[in-house]
């Protein structure tokens, strides 16, 4: 096995084995076109590497839990994540090593390197897959290069890849990928050079921004623009760009910077570097025979080409594809640093304020023709809210993943979610509402006359109590609008919280976990201004997972306001008692519009000879522990008020109004699939055993069913099974 | 996850493809396991084998007719543990009346032409499981039941 090439002796019979970012590089070299030295990687290391460390089979197994059809992109997104754990946590075995160690140092030695994906078949496809598979620019040292192969290697893998798998024809048991290690040009002007623009035919485009390539390449710089004419070079208009910062190459990585004065109001490139840039191109096109994209960069008067590949159609084009929406959610930090800005400083503050208006409001002052006005009104509020919700809100649950990432970089912990609790989100709105049903459970629990008075349906046996439950339905009553009517929310909430009395208080200990030194040894990995970013993303990701869970209850509160109008129509309604409308089928409809489509469409006709029924389906696990216990489906919003304590919550998605019987709660079901997403983390704050993504939950599953849920494994078993069998250390689960 | 009539599919596609399955018998307080030829009648209800009446699973199913028959699709590779299917059919097993021979007979020659002069053998029996119910097993950890209903 050699699986080292330097670029200059790659030949035309390498190509596979090289992919397709090596491979043009080493025509350009062959053509004399100043290309910054560099080795290929090629895809026998790969293969070597995960045939023999048993990775090939571990992938296989990660990515097949369940049907891709069935997996969501968070859930991609996780796999990806835990895919990527696997590479940072297997090492290079000891001859490729030997081999490539010593191929790296008497190259590079100490100095800094681009490591780049060259994915064969990547640059030849018909869609452009920029993006998709990592490069990490500014790696020095051995070791830390090898670290970065490894991680370029499981970007073949990466979420964007899982999403675009067919176009890409992803296949683990043949997809493989080559590593291009790049000696560095630190250059002071960047950019890059379509040579045919796609917008025109007859047009060039040049790009250019101070300092390295990568802000431009990730949006985060915004780049001067030239359009010039193919056929004689002319400029035919310029762009120029609010030019304020740049990336530059700081000890270890690349940093977003401050631009000096000086560079603010002069344009990156003069009219001759055009003319360079764009001969290059031309240049290019002949010796591939077609357009290039091309990235460059100026040292002082030297123009260095960094890669080039042909010019092809966006991924992003197809309007119709969601999966472009899913790309979108990745975010930059300095992205996410502006979004928590907006979030933090406009939108939440709005949202409450609204909020808070809705409820000064009184809509029995209002006409009839006035309420409905007002019920349109405030369901176009609604819709505002829910727009900023999937535009901004999810979005910025982005921080959580990027910290995520960038904690399994530094620490490379065994669990890859183990960053999870260092967000500990103690200050949840969800949390704090939890808190304080605890605090009336408790007070019931002392004091056997209030439980009796309130099992009698009485009020008035504990000013105490009755004002914290006063206090309580203000804060939070508006969540529960969707389950029940204003005069029966207190009976469902006081039934609530008898059976809270009724569990004993140590059933569902916190676990306090030593966040201080978790946080210590992530911030260890750093130096200087590294160490700085790092402690604010800590912070920035604290904020976003913090507000995973917040956003659903401001937003929650708007609904309430929404819903409440409709109550005032349903309780006018009722008080003419001769009009035979179905109030509740209307305020159902009136929230909900899909609810007529589900109820009338034609279900699978039962099969009378046989009867399907699950017995252990597979998810995600969410929560570590096994727990075992009755289901408790919740197909409408008010069964959870039917909820029993050490039942097992089974949901579509737990929404925030159902969180208050999380504490009651011996696990979570969830159908919807991921880490991050809300019955996760609060499953994970309360240590409760948690499956996600489990296919078709409400439905396969019953209320009553025996339920088991392992979450270590992800598995959920229906019906009875023998205690002894399911043990947390034996392997007696597994079913094949 | 999928339909009843899917899974019936799956079933009856895996029966086609395989011509032999691991039975389980249980005798003098010991399960005993043999690979028989199979088939399964289209509507799922049965599946038939054969063997000679001096078998120990014979003896077995004389004292203990209630059955286990494996059947799966593995190729002894590492891609087994996704794509493979096993599926376990409970149910009880009996020799075929009179009556029944010819349909049970032309639907297991059918499948196993080869063994004509074994099953018409005077000390071979044609036994049917009556299937109770289907486990089947996908994706390494996926397991879905079909009850059978009589």
């Amino acid at each position: 096995m050699n699986p080292v090439i330097p670029l200059d002796q790659i030949q035309d019979e390498d190509r596979d084995r090289v992919g397709g970012k090596a491979f043009s590089l080493a025509r350009m070299v062959r053509s004399h076109v100043n290309v910054p030295h560099a080795i290929c990687i090629n895809t026998e290391a790969y293969n070597h590497y995960i045939t023999s460390t048993g990775l090939r089979e571990r992938v296989l197994f990660e990515l097949n839990r369940k049907s891709f059809d069935e997996i969501r992109w968070e859930e991609m997104w996780d796999a990806s994540l835990r895919i990527r754990n696997m590479f940072l946590n297997t090492p290079i075995p000891a001859e490729l090593l030997a081999t490539l160690t010593r191929a790296i140092d008497s190259r590079f030695s100490e100095r800094a390197v681009v490591v780049r994906s060259s994915a064969p078949g990547e640059d030849s496809a018909k869609a452009s897959f920029a993006g998709l598979h990592e490069s990490y620019v500014n790696v020095r040292g051995t070791d830390s290069i090898l670290e970065h192969i490894r991680l370029v290697w499981a970007s073949l893998w990466s979420d964007a890849a899982l999403l675009y798998r067919q176009e890409l024809g992803l296949d683990v048991e043949r997809s493989t990928m080559a590593v291009v290690v790049q000696e560095i040009v630190i250059g002071d002007r960047s950019g890059v050079v379509f040579g045919k623009n796609p917008n025109d035919p007859s047009q060039a485009v040049i790009e250019a921004v101070y300092g390295l390539n990568q802000g431009l390449v990730d949006g985060t710089v915004e780049p001067d623009r030239w359009i010039l004419d193919r056929k004689t070079g002319q400029i035919i208009s310029y762009t120029p760009a609010h030019r304020a910062k740049a990336v530059f190459p700081v000890r270890e990585g690349v940093q977003l910077k401050q631009l000096p004065s000086a560079k603010l109001n002069t344009p990156p490139l003069d009219h001759s570097n055009i003319a360079q840039i764009f001969d290059h191109a031309l240049a290019a096109e002949t010796l591939f025979g077609e357009p290039q994209d091309m990235e460059w960069t100026f040292k002082g008067d030297m123009l260095y080409v960094i890669q080039s590949r042909p010019i092809t159609t966006g991924l992003t084009g197809d309007s119709g594809d969601k999966r472009s929406w899913c790309l979108g959610l990745r975010r930059s930090f300095e992205n996410l640093k502006e979004l928590r800005r907006k979030i933090e400083g406009e939108l939440i503050p709005a949202m409450v304020e609204e909020a808070a208006q809705l409820s000064r409001q009184d809509l029995k002052k209002l006409s009839e023709s006035e309420l409905l006005d007002e019920i349109k009104r405030r369901a176009a509020i609604y819709d505002k809210w829910l727009d900023v919700y999937w535009n901004e809100f999810i979005p910025f649950a982005h921080g959580a993943r990027l910290f995520g990432q960038v904690y399994n970089d530094a620490v490379h912990p065994s669990d890859p979610y183990e960053f999870m609790d260092l967000l500990g989100a103690t200050g949840m709105e969800s949390l704090k509402r939890n808190r304080m049903l605890e605090d009336m459970a408790s007070m019931i629990r002392e004091n056997p006359h209030l439980a009796e008075a309130l099992r009698n349906g009485k009020t008035g046996a504990d000013g105490e109590f009755d004002k914290a439950l006063d206090t309580f339905v203000n804060i939070f009553g508006d969540l529960f609008r969707d389950m029940a009517e204003s005069k029966e929310q207190y009976s469902a909430i006081t039934g609530l919280l008898l059976e809270m009395a009724g569990q004993s208080v140590a059933q569902r200990p916190f676990q306090p976990k030593d966040i201080e030194s978790l946080e210590r040894n992530f911030l260890s990995r750093f130096e200087g201004e590294k160490k700085a970013e790092a402690a604010e993303l800590l912070d920035l990701a604290r904020t976003s997972y913090q507000l995973r869970d917040d956003d659903n209850i401001h937003l929650g509160r708007i609904k309430g306001k929404m819903l409440a109008g409709i109550e005032e129509v349903k309780r006018r309604i009722e008080e003419r008692p001769s009009d035979g409308v179905k109030t509740r089928e209307l305020a159902r409809l009136l929230k909900d519009p899909q609810y007529i489509l589900k109820e009338h469409a034609s279900a699978d006709q039962p099969e009378t000879d046989y009867r399907i029924k699950a017995r252990q389906i597979v998810g995600q696990p969410a929560g570590p522990g096994i727990a075992r216990g009755k289901a408790r489906v919740i197909a409408d919003p008010s069964d959870v008020f039917g909820f029993n304590g050490g039942e097992i919550l089974v949901c579509d998605a737990v929404d925030p109004t159902m969180t208050f019987v999380v504490p009651l709660s011996a696990g979570i079901v969830e159908r919807r699939g991921g880490m991050l997403i809300h019955g996760a983390i609060i499953a994970r704050e309360y240590g409760l055993p948690c499956v996600t993504g489990v296919p078709d939950a409400t439905s396969l599953i019953h209320t009553g069913d025996q339920l088991t849920v392992d979450g270590y494994l992800g598995i959920v078993i229906i019906g009875k099974t023998v205690d002894s069998s399911i043990s947390v250390h034996g392997s007696t689960l597994a079913a094949l | 996850m999928e339909s009843a009539s899917q899974l019936r599919k799956t079933l009856k596609d895996l029966f086609r493809s395989q011509r032999l399955g691991v039975l389980a018998t249980y005798g003098r307080r010991q399960p005993y396991s043999s690979l028989v030829a199979f088939a399964a009648t289209n509507d799922l209800k049965y599946l038939v084998f054969a063997t000679t009446r001096a078998t120990r699973k014979y003896a077995n199913l004389s004292m203990e007719s209630q059955v286990a028959l494996l059947v799966d699709n593995r190729s002894n590779q590492d891609t087994d543990f996704h794509r493979a299917i096993a599926v376990t059919a409970l149910g009880k097993a009996e020799e075929v009346k009179e009556s029944e021979r010819d349909r049970f007979l032309t639907l297991y020659l059918a499948k196993h032409p080869y063994l004509e002069e074994f099953v018409n053998a005077p000390t071979c029996a044609l036994l049917k499981v009556s299937v109770d119910r289907y486990y089947m097993v996908k994706r390494f950890q996926n397991v879905m039941e079909l009850h059978m209903r009589r």
